[in-house]
């Protein structure tokens, strides 16, 4: 490699006059998603973690309910089965889109790629924009793949007791809301990981407010403890994946969606600020 | 054409770059050299918008980096070489930075093979050798066919081979028309690298002259004197208008370091007064002495707290000439 031939001659003039469109930023970042194997790991691991544990934890319930346990009862599987099946599997599904929604962005940190990214996308707030853009669609694609596959799955292990169907009153709506709830979830901890730029301390930011902080506001008492735990996000979040409402549900599963969106939104915005301050 | 004005940057309490000015001309190796923290790769940080100055302004052909609509189309760069997903490929690598600027899939293959990674393109980078990796930097740097490269120590931990093979790319590029800007601290790969130099020290610009003129400029001629009778021979020197030192960078302690007296005249002396002489030898400072003893007067400047003339005042002007030579004597005990 001691003789050196450029492949291109000289640099052309005007050759820089045209900035690349928004596509190609989404196609840039799509490249990004696809080519690393955490990407497909985390979704193999959400895919197999939900459908496997819907299929296991039905069947186990369905099979105890069967052998007359009176404990199947109180798990809530006659009172309202499309909600066990949604809640089981994608309970513990939701964490592999937590990790993955982190590593798209604080990968790039911890791997120097995104002095790479910024170089080619100076634009950082585009360049934000289209990654979550990209994130989004795949975790809903997918999410919507999963959450389906656990619903029939479920119905069909719940069949002869508890007949449910997708013509059910809220039932699509809980089944397409679950993987909505996924999405935004995601973009979430993507939100979390730009403002911390660590995957590990995103990662158990994220999990850690997911299972513990938001669930456990739900301890605080009166009336203004209610409303703090309905506004959480993630606890707002879940109502879209409810088919049936709970009394004294202080907000409709759309209301809840929103909120969760807003406050993804905020958080969203506050790492677009800090991604264009902070030195790269 | 890069140029950078009046930059400053603070990373807290310390002052990387200071009033920092300069331009960088196409046609040529500008080499950036500096003492490790002297803020060289800091400037190129903010030449690319990595990082914000406090105060001042980079730009390139005129417009600030977030500026340029194809920013790699006008400028490549070459920052730390392992900076990649270690479970991407050098091809998917190349190939979302091409996808980014809507430059196609055949441009991604062609710097590929200009950097002679085309067998490994699809092996993760992580399996990489820092020279490969080093290979994929430049690929990147390549890819948008710029007229203009900024690279932050292109050769560190490059074998002879690798060395060789970047010196004569940055030469090639150059001789092409196109504005090389790198950065080192090893001044004697400059030497022979670099036709112009732009050599800061504590964040200010401390020379910014061809590579030639700096190192006549600062070194100074020598004769390197060995003697068993050195003491006696210094003062026959001293009396004859010489300027006798005891050389420092020798190995035996013997030497004498003679300025302001050439080889010939100490030979005459020595004859003269019946003295011994085991070596008598004429120096021209490397540039690594050169580069020593300017940035030896920037640091001094710093510990002491003076700050240099004109530096409370407008920054030193892009190609200003300010080795003070002056420097070398005060450092002189």
């Amino acid at each position: 490699m001691t003789a050196v031939a450029p492949a291109a001659p000289a640099p052309a003039a005007g050759q820089a006059a045209r900035r690349p469109g928004f596509g190609n930023l989404l196609l840039t970042e799509w490249t990004k998603i696809r080519s690393v194997r955490s990407t497909l790991w985390t979704l193999i691991i959400f895919a197999v973690v939900s459908l496997g544990l819907t299929a296991l934890l039905t069947w186990l319930t369905i099979r105890a309910l069967n052998n007359g346990r009176s404990g199947a009862r109180a798990s809530g599987i006659g009172a309202d089965p499309v909600n066990f099946i949604l809640g089981t599997g994608l309970g513990l599904g939701q964490l592999a889109i937590c990790v993955l929604g982190a590593l798209v962005i604080t990968a790039e940190y911890s791997s120097g790629t995104i002095r790479a990214s910024l170089l080619a996308m100076p634009r950082r707030i585009p360049m934000l924009i289209a990654k979550g853009v990209v994130f989004s669609v795949l975790v809903f694609v997918v999410g919507e793949a999963v959450t389906f596959g656990s619903f029939f799955i479920g119905a069909a292990i719940v069949h002869s007791h508890f007949p449910v169907s997708l013509s059910q009153p809220g039932v699509t709506r809980a089944v397409i809301g679950s993987a909505l709830y996924l999405t935004v979830l995601g973009l979430f901890a993507l939100a979390i990981g730009s403002l911390i730029r660590h995957t590990a301390g995103a990662i158990t930011t994220v999990i850690g407010l997911v299972l513990v902080i938001f669930p456990l506001t739900g301890l605080l008492p009166y009336s203004w403890g209610a409303h703090i735990h309905a506004y959480m996000p993630t606890v707002a979040g879940q109502l879209i994946t409810a088919d049936k409402q709970t009394a004294g549900q202080l907000l409709t599963p759309w209301q809840g969606f929103g909120v969760f969106c807003a406050w993804t939104a905020l958080l969203l915005i506050v790492g677009g600020y800090l991604l264009k301050r902070r030195d790269a | 054409m890069i140029e950078v004005h009046d930059l400053t940057k603070r990373y807290g309490d310390k002052l990387a770059v200071d009033h920092l000015s300069f331009t960088v001309g196409p046609g040529r190796v500008t080499g950036f050299l500096g003492p490790n923290g002297a803020g060289k790769s800091t400037t190129m940080r903010l030449i690319l918008g990595l990082d914000r100055p406090q105060s001042g302004t980079a730009t390139i052909d005129g417009k600030r980096y977030d500026q340029l609509p194809r920013p790699l189309a006008a400028v490549g760069a070459l920052l730390e070489a392992k900076a990649m997903h270690t479970g991407r490929s050098a091809y998917n690598h190349l190939l979302f930075l091409a996808q980014s600027q809507g430059l196609p899939r055949r441009r991604v293959d062609e710097v590929l093979a200009l950097v002679g990674l085309t067998e490994v393109a699809n092996k993760r980078t992580g399996g990489y050798s820092l020279g490969m990796s080093q290979r994929v930097g430049i690929a990147a740097a390549m890819l948008g066919n710029p007229p203009a490269l900024l690279l932050d120590e292109p050769v560190n931990g490059l074998d002879p081979e690798g060395i060789r093979w970047v010196r004569n790319l940055m030469k090639q590029l150059a001789a092409e028309g196109r504005t090389i800007f790198v950065s080192s601290h090893l001044m004697n790969e400059m030497a022979v690298t670099a036709d112009h130099l732009i050599v800061i020290g504590k964040g200010k610009l401390i020379a910014d002259c061809p590579t030639q003129e700096f190192i006549e400029r600062s070194s100074e001629r020598s004769v390197l004197v060995r003697s068993p009778q050195a003491d006696r021979l210094g003062e026959l020197i001293t009396t004859e208008g010489g300027v006798v030192k005891q050389d420092t960078n020798g190995i035996q302690p013997a030497g004498l370091s003679v300025t302001g007296m050439e080889a010939p005249r100490i030979g005459e002396i020595a004859a003269a007064a019946g003295i011994v002489l085991h070596e008598l030898t004429p120096r021209l400072a490397s540039l690594e002495e050169a580069f020593m003893e300017l940035t030896a007067g920037s640091t001094e400047f710093g510990a002491t707290g003076q700050p240099p003339a004109g530096q409370d005042g407008a920054p030193a002007p892009a190609g200003a000439r300010q080795p003070a030579p002056a420097h070398g004597e005060e450092i002189t005990p």
